[in-house]
């Protein structure tokens, strides 16, 4: 029997006729390397903030302040190693397996959203990381819910949904503080004091400067640009903050009828591309608890594994 | 503050504190299934915990306020994590308990039956959990068999505790225990461990966390707990 090997540029149309379609590409459809090297890098790099995002919260879990925060920041944080679950399971799809992308996490070969690497000092950082981080990730993931690719476009709807309660339970934290103490007020402003920057860098650098944003948009991987995801993320903020009695720490804020968006004032990129480059603060601390539990938990991965071969030669 | 002991008090403390130290893994478990695994332990338990308290009193004053020798809990609850092995050790020991304690209390028509109804089926979950890793490091790796066994052995002397009448609890005791050993026996056979040998309490202690006696850990723990809600008085969060 011979097989005829199919023509490259002809199954590059059908990939082509799909996605301008708007019709989802699945993990036995033919597609272009460079895609599913970029879905790779983009799934993975999601993957790894979920389960490193735990850290930041999971600090204030054994001192959340009522037994009601306590039981919705676990389940908040227990939702994160799910998310990662699915978006593992994603790019496994592509062929990339989980233990090879957490070497790759481990040896900081792909990375993870430099949000995570800023600290949770006070009880009200959970609030603003759900109320900002939270509220960023969901204004940056909805889109990718029509993604390009079935399997990450479908892992974000449900991710979406369990997001959209993490927000507004942030969102809920800070405003029982904002009306709660002059200490609990206090607390609550200045979480949001160092929450708003970063969570403004989560959409990455301006267009003119995002190394993979054209590509991504032509292949409906990424449907909006950095600067209109940002501008949206503001929008919604700036009346949120306005019902918490919070304000935002941007002097230049404004109302811009022409444009009809608010103005806001310049991003420190200086700021983003150390904290990128590893010299945030927390960067080694995140990554080496990361590497310490992974390797803490090697002996247990190792039993599991030689358990089930002997359960498997049991049955044989 | 001044705290009546009674048999929601006792339980509600098993569950809140045990739930905690559980939370004290999230972010470390060994893979990534375990971080949902135990997360989701810990957050049955904590559902317990709450209904219990709220039956004792005020669910926040209790958790929070009180001093250390008026908690009732167990004194295998409040011992730390150690590695993983040991958690487990803890877990199996415990949540084999805990479902023949609620399968007794859910038949029974005590203001506990509701809830024991209820977390039985949770606390099935917990003990089927255990028991799987139970198997799996006992008979996994050299290793794996030595921490597990080493785990089993160091917790061994918390429990006797397990099946010390609680007051106000209606209960077959020493069948319960009874029970609970065959059940660990045999699992442990199945695991390749060996039932551990010694006393099931320590020699100053017999039934001490009932009667607000606890252990070093225990303070510390607390203290993390507390510290937040304790520093701003009166507040609501």
């Amino acid at each position: 029997m011979t097989t005829i090997a199919p023509d490259e540029t002809a199954l590059e149309a059908v990939f082509d006729a799909t996605v301008a379609a708007d019709e989802r590409i699945e993990p036995r459809d033919w597609m272009p390397d460079a895609y599913r090297a970029s879905l790779v890098r983009q799934i993975a790099q999601h993957a790894h903030s979920e389960i490193i995002g735990m850290q930041p919260e999971a600090n204030w879990i054994t001192r959340a302040p009522s037994l009601r925060r306590k039981a919705i920041l676990m389940a908040k944080v227990q939702d994160e190693a799910g998310h990662g679950l699915y978006l593992y399971s994603a790019a496994e799809t592509l062929g990339a397996g989980r233990d090879e992308l957490l070497d790759m996490l481990h040896s900081g070969r792909q990375k993870y959203s430099s949000i995570f690497n800023y600290p949770t000092l006070t009880w009200a950082d959970a609030g603003a990381i759900g109320w900002l981080v939270d509220g960023a990730a969901i204004t940056n993931q909805v889109p990718l819910c029509r993604c390009s690719y079935g399997p990450y476009a479908r892992a974000m709807v449900r991710v979406c949904k369990e997001e959209s309660f993490h927000q507004r339970q942030g969102y809920e934290l800070l405003l029982t503080l904002s009306r709660g103490t002059e200490a609990q007020r206090a607390m609550a402003q200045d979480a949001v004091d160092r929450w708003w920057w970063p969570s403004l860098m989560m959409f990455g650098p301006p267009d003119d400067e995002s190394a993979h944003s054209a590509q991504s948009m032509a292949w409906k991987i990424k449907r909006h640009s950095n600067d209109e995801l940002r501008q949206r993320f503001v929008d919604i903020c700036v009346p949120q903050a306005e019902a918490l009695g919070l304000t935002l720490p941007d002097p230049d804020l404004a109302w811009n009828d022409e444009r009809g968006h608010w103005d806001f004032g310049p991003i420190d990129w200086a700021e983003f591309r150390e904290v990128l480059k590893g010299n945030g603060p927390c960067n080694e601390e995140r990554i080496s608890r990361r590497r310490q539990a992974h390797e803490d938990g090697a002996w247990v991965r190792e039993a599991a594994a030689a358990h089930a071969a002997k359960q498997g030669e049991a049955t044989r | 503050m001044n705290v009546t002991v009674t048999p929601a008090l006792a339980l509600g403390d098993d569950a809140l504190i045990l739930s905690h130290r559980l939370g004290e893994w999230i972010g470390h478990a060994p893979v990534l299934e375990e971080e949902v695994a135990l997360a989701n332990i810990a957050l049955d338990l904590l559902g317990q915990a709450r209904v219990l308290l709220s039956i004792a009193g005020d669910e926040d004053e209790l958790a929070y306020l009180r001093e250390e020798r008026q908690f009732r809990n167990l004194q295998l609850v409040e011992q730390p994590n150690g590695d993983f092995a040991h958690t487990i050790a803890r877990q199996l020991y415990f949540s084999t308990c805990q479902e023949l304690l609620y399968e007794h209390l859910a038949a029974g028509g005590s203001e506990l039956a509701p809830l024991a109804a209820k977390a039985v089926k949770e606390v099935a979950y917990h003990r089927d959990h255990a028991e799987q890793w139970t198997l799996r490091l006992g008979d996994g790796t050299e290793e794996s068999h030595r921490r597990m066994q080493h785990g089993l052995d160091a917790l061994w002397r918390f429990t006797g505790e397990l099946f010390e009448p609680v007051d106000g609890l209606d209960v077959p005791w020493s069948a319960l225990h009874d029970t609970w050993t065959t059940r660990i026996g045999s699992l442990l056979r199945r695991a390749t461990l060996t039932v551990p040998e010694g006393p099931k309490s320590g020699a100053w202690t017999a039934g001490a966390g009932r009667q607000g006696l606890h252990t070093e850990p225990f303070g510390r723990m607390l203290a993390e707990m507390q510290h937040l809600h304790r520093s701003h008085p009166g507040a609501t969060w």
